[in-house]
């Protein structure tokens, strides 16, 4: 049987023995470590007798909350593999001088980087705000649960299908090595033959479904299931920033994944859409995935300012400066986010008027962003600030955002670009917004919403030192880069000629050295939180004097999240109810309609995982059995009636007297 | 008990009430049929235009069935998914303007960015190199 190469290759499509990377050091380590711990994980999760729990409560659960946390879950997984990457290409760029290549052979650093962008944009930041969206959305608005919440389950897997496809190229084949979006034709089949463009296809696609799904989800239960009387301008601003967030993923996400069924045509079937030849037009693609990239990073930043407004309110202790522009900023920054993506190539050849249309466009962007800035500082002063570690990443961020915002106005003047285009200047640039702006503000999220989520609150000590690491870690990092870049150097380099410029690059290694012991304090956090629970302990549900419904509900929330639907009457609705001496009803509970949990989420995405495979590496019969199989399981669910449950007034009401009892402790 | 803590029949009743007060119409069979009078008479037109060769020049001809098939979209929109300003509170109306200017800002910039780096960056045939200005 084995030697009808024939057979072979109906079974296996063009994946061979030489297709496992076994040959490089590197990743054979890498496969082992990961094997290794794979192991010991699922080995203890069989010694404490976890799988079912794992199963029932967690993979098959529809609970927003749960789901939250899993999204959040996934995005630091993720950010380990993401950021290994980025240590890796810092020690490349530092050693490989002088006639030396360094360790990382060029076709390996290329995947490297493509790897690094691709996993930090959509399979860290992307879930990481998904995440926080699922978990504080539907308890601010005082809802039960997002408004289709099998979709959510099933949003959640397809991201994390699109994760695991990603990873498999690690060990199976190889990734792309086309940068973070594939721009043909370097994409197109001519010269990248290989399988690394097709995972980074099907890996996207995959997750696409998912986000766009969620977005839709977010949008409907934004508007459809708020407490009565919370009208649009009583919302938190967490919320609103969600809502604008949601919006835009439902506007751009089908243009990224018209963009790619594009590529993958002229991949697949030979069209011409990206070639050069046959009225085939390469910038038509970057034309488009501009279109989608550009809103794309305010997808990320915009929830990030809504947890900042969050914090800032909180820990000053008053109203949030100018709620009504914050907002109107914010939808000022959702309609123009739409009208400045050809900044992303002045330099490919439109005329001056193109080129000022898009300059002036991206600068006047700079006009809500500074109004928000203004908002935070407005909120602060006089206010009695609490310099707990959430305010203290948001302090990082103003300082850091604002420098990362300036560059890039900077970047937006056209001939200013054409000198600063693809250096790495431009690196510089969008690392500072995109760690001084998203990271810092899910940081700052993580903080403030995990005594909410897990009961207890994580422990300061290591808070700061993550903070502190990250912080001056950064301007090690990447202010090197601004100085390189106004150098000329261009990016996405492994070896350089001129010795002079190898002190820059050791500085930059330096911070990213000093990011790891940031990131390292933060996991160390998360444990030593854990151990000592007893004494982080909020019982009260409201540890920070919160402003937003969220406060309101026990930590962490009941599965119904409130016995009876809130009433509000203005934006800060928990901070208007504690001063209108509100008291919780201790009696008549009805009994709670509640979905339930399916496992059809999970067994779908497993499917899009095989189907991806089939496609990636021409199994065909690994694609027609697996669509086959979507299609089977996808009409199976519809015939599933028991979708949902009642919660019994008992078990509410018992519920509820543990919690009167705990805040009955505090008094 | 402060106005906060209604029962929850309460909120329950006021979120049914809200939600269904503005519910879009299930339309009628008089305007059914309308809108499928409208879409064939709008369908047959462009076969009739290509078939018949009714139209002198082959672009008038597709920018006729361009601006027909617009006024198809608008038939379906309205017949078929039973929008109108006040369905759903609005709300399906706001989300089809924001939709209109998404796609035109989308369509209108990349004709508008692709017809400059066509005529400044594609290849040229000799011709065109001669004839430069």
């Amino acid at each position: 049987m084995f030697s009808n190469p024939d057979l072979l290759k109906f079974i296996f499509g063009r994946l061979t023995l030489e297709s496992i990377p076994y040959h490089e050091p590197i990743l054979v380590a890498t496969f082992a470590a990961v094997a290794l711990g794979g192991i010991a994980l699922c080995a203890f999760i069989t010694y404490m007798k976890w799988w079912g729990p794992l199963w029932n409560d967690w993979i098959t659960s529809i609970d927003h909350k749960k789901i939250g946390i899993m999204y959040i879950i996934l995005a630091i997984v993720m950010l380990l593999r993401g950021f290994s990457d980025a240590i890796m290409m810092r020690i490349q760029q530092a050693i490989a001088f002088n006639g030396s290549e360094g360790y990382l052979p060029p076709h390996h650093y290329d995947q490297v980087f493509t790897a690094h962008g691709v996993i930090m944009i959509f399979f860290v930041a992307m879930p990481f705000v998904t995440g926080f969206m699922n978990y504080v959305v539907p308890l601010q608005i005082g809802a039960r649960d997002v408004s289709f919440p099998f979709l959510n389950n099933f949003s959640f897997w397809m991201t994390t299908a699109g994760a695991i496809i990603v990873m498999i190229s690690l060990f199976v084949g190889e990734f792309a090595r086309t940068g973070w979006l594939a721009y043909p034709p370097l994409s197109g089949v001519e010269y990248s033959p290989g399988v690394g463009v097709d995972y980074y296809i099907w890996g996207l696609q995959v997750a696409g479904v998912g986000t766009t799904l969620s977005g839709i989800n977010l949008i409907a239960t934004i508007v459809k299931m708020r407490a009565p009387g919370m009208s649009f301008m009583k919302m938190p601003v967490f919320t609103w920033t969600s809502l604008c967030t949601n919006i835009l993923i439902v506007a751009t996400f089908p243009i990224l994944t018209a963009t790619l069924v594009l590529l993958s045509l002229d991949r697949y079937v030979g069209t011409n859409f990206f070639t050069n030849d046959l009225g085939g037009n390469p910038m038509m693609y970057i034309n488009l995935i501009w279109i989608w990239g550009h809103p794309e990073v305010y997808i990320l930043i915009l929830p990030a300012f809504g947890i900042f407004s969050e914090v800032v309110a909180t820990f000053s202790g008053k109203r949030l400066f100018g709620y009504a522009s914050m907002v109107y900023a914010t939808c000022a920054i959702m309609i123009l986010s739409y009208l400045v993506w050809l900044h992303h190539f002045f330099t490919m050849g439109s005329g001056a008027s193109v080129n000022a249309f898009f300059g002036i466009t991206t600068m006047i962007i700079s006009i809500p962003t500074g109004a928000k800035i203004f908002n935070w500082l407005f909120t602060i002063y006089r206010g009695r600030v609490r310099y707990e570690v959430p305010m203290l990443w948001t302090i990082g961020f103003m300082v850091t955002f604002v420098i990362g915002g300036m560059t890039g106005v900077m970047l937006a003047v056209p001939p200013a670009d054409f000198v600063l285009h693809n250096s790495l200047f431009l690196i510089a640039h969008f690392h500072n917004v995109i760690i001084g702006g998203v990271l810092f503000g899910l940081m700052a999220g993580v903080t403030y919403w995990y005594p909410k989520a897990f009961g207890y609150k994580l422990d300061p000590f290591w808070g700061k030192m993550s903070f502190w690491f990250w912080f001056i870690g950064f301007y090690f990092a990447f202010m090197p880069l601004y100085v390189l870049g106004l150098m000329g150097i261009t990016r996405r380099m492994s070896q350089f000629d001129d010795p002079s410029l190898q002190i820059w690059f050791v500085i930059a290694a330096i911070g990213a050295g000093m990011i790891a012991i940031g990131i390292l304090s933060f996991i160390i956090q998360l444990v030593v939180s854990y151990i000592k629970r007893e004494e982080l302990k909020d019982e009260t549900g409201d540890p920070w004097h919160g402003r937003t419904l969220e406060w309101s509900t026990s930590s962490p929330p009941p599965e119904y999240n409130f016995a009876f639907t809130p009433v509000v009457h203005d934006h800060d609705s928990w901070y208007d109810m504690k001063n209108r001496g509100y008291a919780r009803p201790l009696q008549g509970f009805k009994p709670i309609h509640m979905p339930k949990n399916t496992g059809t989420g999970a067994i779908l995405a497993a499917l899009n995982i095989a189907l991806a495979f089939g496609l990636i590496w021409y199994m065909w019969w690994l694609v027609v059995v697996s669509f086959v199989a979507i299609i089977a399981v996808a009409i199976g669910h519809t015939f599933n009636y028991k979708r949902d449950f009642y919660i019994p007034a008992e078990t509410v009401s018992a519920e509820e007297a543990k919690r009167t009892e705990l805040l009955a402790k505090q008094v | 008990m402060t106005t906060n803590s209604t029962s929850h029949e309460d909120a329950h009743e006021a979120h049914h009430a809200h939600s269904h007060g503005h519910e879009a119409g299930h339309g009628s069979f008089k305007s059914y049929v309308t809108g499928f009078i409208l879409s064939v008479i709008l369908t047959a037109i462009p076969f009739w235009l290509v078939m018949g060769d009714v139209l002198d020049s082959k672009v008038a001809t597709v920018a006729a069935i361009m601006i027909i098939g617009a006024i198809q979209i608008v038939v379906h929109m309205i017949y078929f998914l039973h929008m109108n300003t006040k369905s759903e509170g609005g709300w399906t109306m706001m989300a089809l303007i924001f939709t209109v200017i998404i796609v035109a800002i989308a369509l209108v910039g990349s004709l508008w960015v692709m017809h400059h780096l066509n005529t400044n960056m594609m290849v040229m045939s000799p011709e065109m190199m001669k004839n430069l200005p």
